[in-house]
């Protein structure tokens, strides 16, 4: 099956869950990502059961920094 | 009506010659209110382009002082202004390179007690700060007193930055980045430097948006998350909805107080 990631088109033998495509894609820091599916940003906690099927468009967004340090 | 004295002519008369801004846009601008929170790799740039602008007011807000590592990327900060406040030296140069820009420094840290009537005086606030309990701070804060602002963040050779105009049915920060990241998984400092170009890159596309806001011109990055990634020279928009539980901007908000979060410091 396919899907996209980023826009760009990634091949998966089966379908996985969320989790396992963070995983399989090597994202390094998990923890720093938000993730879109198909237009709508999924609640961490639904990462594991979350199923990424044939054709779905996912996002990474990644948390940055940068810029000034205003500290508290 | 605004009286333009021949000065003002000459000087923005790149700007008054455009259709899209002319002698009414002009006005708009100089008439206008910006806050720029981080006077740093992101601040600055964007702060050099809207004072040139001719950005009537302009807020800077930084408890920091300039050091000598700043330097490769904080372009309104000089070698003779290591050891200043650094919203200090930015007033500086502004005020040498348009005398028309009334500049107004805030050298502490913004919380949940201050930031509200810190952002009430401004038309439009610039998140160039570096850290998430700030990001998010703003974000809350700008929801609840419908203020426009521009998110940005970078690092190594990447940036991205969305425009939040609360009120309309656009997401925000916490729509996009429900929760901040726990504290042990943000990069060590060593891990999170930055290309010196990306905040020049970033920080003019904040300044843009924020003109653009102001003169009613275009259409805004609300709605987008624009990534840019140097390495590969791409950029990309990526379409983001509003989220209906988001804990900030949805109709019945689970968050009704701003909320400083705990973060180690790193200076990147
Ligand atoms: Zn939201």
């Amino acid at each position: 099956m396919k899907i996209k990631v980023n826009g760009e088109a990634v091949e998966l033998e089966k379908e996985l869950t969320v989790s396992e495509l963070l995983v399989k894609q090597d994202v390094d820091m998990p923890d720093m990502v938000s993730v879109e599916l198909n237009g709508e940003i999924l609640d961490r906690d639904t990462f594991s059961d979350t199923v990424v099927k044939d054709g779905d468009q996912v996002e990474f967004l990644y948390f940055m920094g940068g810029g000034a340090s205003v500290r508290f | 009506m605004y009286d333009f004295s021949e000065e003002q002519l000459q000087r923005y008369s790149r700007h008054i010659i455009l259709q899209d801004v002319g002698v009414e846009g002009q006005e708009k601008l100089l008439t206008s209110s910006v806050l720029i929170i981080g006077t740093g790799g992101l601040g600055t740039p964007a702060a050099q382009f809207l004072a040139a602008a001719g950005i009537g007011k302009i807020g800077l807000v930084d408890a920091d002082k300039v050091e000598l590592s700043n330097l490769q990327r904080q372009v309104l900060h000089h070698t003779p202004d290591v050891g200043k406040l650094k919203v200090q030296s930015a007033k500086e140069k502004i005020n040498a390179m348009n005398p028309d820009v009334e500049v107004k420094t805030y050298d502490y840290y913004l919380t949940s007690q201050n930031i509200k009537e810190v952002i009430r005086e401004y038309d439009f606030v610039i998140d160039g700060t570096d850290n998430f309990p700030a990001k998010f701070l703003i974000n809350d804060a700008c929801v609840m007193e419908g203020k426009p602002f521009s998110h940005a963040g970078i690092i190594r050779f990447g940036g991205q930055t969305t425009t939040v105009v609360p009120g309309e049915d656009t997401p925000c920060y916490r729509c996009m980045f429900p929760q901040p990241p726990k504290p042990g998984s943000v990069p060590s400092c060593k891990e999170a430097g930055v290309i010196g170009v990306m905040g020049g890159v970033i920080g003019t596309i904040q300044a843009t948006e924020a003109i653009k806001y102001i003169l009613g011109k275009g259409e805004l990055l609300t709605g987008k998350l624009l990534t840019y990634d140097a390495l590969k020279m791409d950029f990309r928009k990526i379409n983001l909805n509003k989220r209906e539980n988001c804990g900030i901007c949805s109709d019945d908000p689970e968050i009704t107080e701003l909320i400083d979060y705990e973060q180690g410091v790193c200076e990147l």
